[in-house]
């Protein structure tokens, strides 16, 4: 086991998927607790499609991806959210209709200009060799943003999550911390979803929180655990990845469903007995 | 003292009006009951008075309390029953409104907190988790949350709703007591007719428009309060 881990960490693109890998984990595991709570999870499978199609069109302008893809993003969250707000436009009809135009036309412009090859295979299912030294520097910055930024808000998160309109009508301007929670979003997906892949990013927000909810009862447990939970499966789909050789991001995911599977298990028998 | 006063407010979805020219005043002490039917527009006038939704016409005015000092008590929405939170989790959050845009409670904040909870007796329960608790219980929580936030005024909207009768009961005499005792003024948006009449001391009955305004003793001498009353029994 420790000659595995040293060869493990011999290699630099190993470290450098880890470290960014670690951290957004953290993040989406932070955010998603709120994201499933606020029945938004259907938001970062969205975003993460929109980043698909930014990563396209930063390739073939030849622009830097994150660049790119960030700012795009934001905006894609801050009008997911609005259109979510909105009662009278079907939130998650609106959602799949965004995600599935992004993709498309990410599609394209990939086929029109590089062609239909790896990289687009990397997009879309994540690759642990996409990680430059730049992209590592800025993921590295990017996170550390959005966990001081959620532990600075975490009552206020809390108070817009439970109870949204109390939160309103005692002063607090829930629209700006709802803005704030999908920004975050937008950044933890963005940041990820080169390692995790387009298509399997938004596990990373949705498994961590709903695992923990089998178990745990309140916010603060909840909110832990997952991040917990969050760092132990991401490091565990990397040293899987690395024996069997698989996908990273599938991995990930994969440890993800099982680790949901053992609590879910745990939960039903505590209740019984 | 007057601390609401309405005047004409109007208010709209979509351009039909759902609250129209409603007039009424809020004096400090008073237990005012909202009734009326489905869809005469009493949730629509809560949500005016917590600055949720803008009136399109006509003035509310705030005296002697702001507008983030009104301690609401919502109906329960989907999203809270499976809430994982504990019991003290949620009653905290009631002092956000103090802490501006300082991150963390200070201690003064869990005392208050604390100090709501031994007065609606859940302190024993402060570690559970809200969504194990009965339904009378957890409006006793978010009671306890809005307490947090007022030292003047409770806005409750539909409180017994889904609440067994017994459940129901001590709901009321809680709230009449908290009137009572602590002189904080309740404004109660009710189905219940029976209760509004015998808990309350003045009735706003809405039809869209003001159907009545006034004491509960002169409510009780009109025929739509009468006729009311005779299809329950």
């Amino acid at each position: 086991m420790i000659e595995l881990l040293t060869e493990l960490l011999s290699y630099t693109f190993v470290v450098r998927a880890l470290i960014v890998g670690v951290l957004v984990s953290l993040c989406a595991a932070l955010l998603g607790v709120s994201l499933v709570l606020k029945r938004y999870s259907m938001i970062g499978d969205g975003l993460s499609h929109v980043g698909f199609g930014a990563l396209a069109l930063a390739m073939a302008l030849n622009l830097s991806p994150l660049e790119v893809a960030i700012p795009v993003v934001a905006v894609a969250a801050f009008v997911l959210l609005r259109i979510s707000e909105n009662s009278r436009i079907k939130g998650d009809a609106a959602i799949a209709l965004i995600s599935s135009s992004s993709l498309a036309i990410g599609v394209i412009i990939i086929s029109y200009t590089s062609g239909m090859n790896t990289d687009t295979c990397n997009y879309m299912f994540g690759s642990i060799l996409a990680m430059s030294k730049s992209d590592v520097i800025l993921s590295v910055a990017v996170s550390i943003v959005v966990i001081v930024l959620y532990v600075l808000f975490y009552n206020k998160i809390f108070a817009v999550t439970f109870d949204e309109n109390f939160t309103r009508a005692t002063g607090t301007n829930a629209s700006r911390y709802n803005t704030l929670i999908a920004l975050l979003t937008a950044m933890t997906i963005v940041v990820g979803m080169r390692m995790m892949g387009a298509l399997l990013i938004s596990s990373l927000i949705i498994f961590p929180a709903l695992t923990s909810m089998r178990l745990f009862k309140t916010f603060k447990q909840v909110v832990i655990s997952s991040a917990i939970l969050s760092v132990i499966c991401f490091v565990a789909g990397i040293v899987l990845s690395f024996i069997f050789s698989f996908p990273t991001g599938a991995s990930v995911v994969v440890i993800n469903l099982l680790m949901f599977g053992i609590f879910s298990a745990i939960g039903l028998l505590k209740k019984k007995y | 003292m007057k601390l609401i006063s309405c005047e004409g407010v109007t208010i709209g979805y979509d351009g039909q009006r759902a609250v129209n020219k409603v007039s009424f005043d809020l004096e400090q002490g008073d237990y005012l009951c909202i009734v009326g039917e489905n869809g005469s527009g009493k949730s629509t006038l809560v949500k005016g008075l917590l600055g949720l939704i803008k009136p399109q016409e006509g003035s509310i005015t705030f005296n002697g309390i702001a507008p983030n000092e009104i301690g609401y008590l919502p109906q329960q929405t989907v999203i809270q029953r499976d809430f994982p939170a504990s019991v003290g989790e949620v009653v905290i959050s009631g002092c956000l409104n103090r802490r501006g845009l300082l991150p963390f409670y200070s201690r003064a904040e869990k005392d208050r907190a604390a100090d709501k909870m031994k007065q609606l007796n859940i302190t024993d329960i402060q570690k559970k988790s809200y969504r194990d608790l009965s339904g009378g219980q957890q409006q006793r929580v978010l009671l306890a949350r809005a307490l947090c936030a007022t030292e003047k005024l409770l806005l409750l909207d539909e409180p017994v709703s889904g609440l067994d009768p017994v459940m129901t009961a001590d709901l009321y005499q809680l709230v009449a007591r908290l009137n009572q005792t602590q002189g904080i003024t309740v404004l109660m948006v009710s189905h219940d007719l029976e209760s509004a009449i015998k808990y309350g001391n003045k009735i706003l009955h809405m039809k869209t428009e003001t159907a009545f305004f006034g004491s509960t003793a002169d409510y009780l001498k009109t025929e739509m309060c009468q006729r009311m009353m005779g299809a329950k029994i």
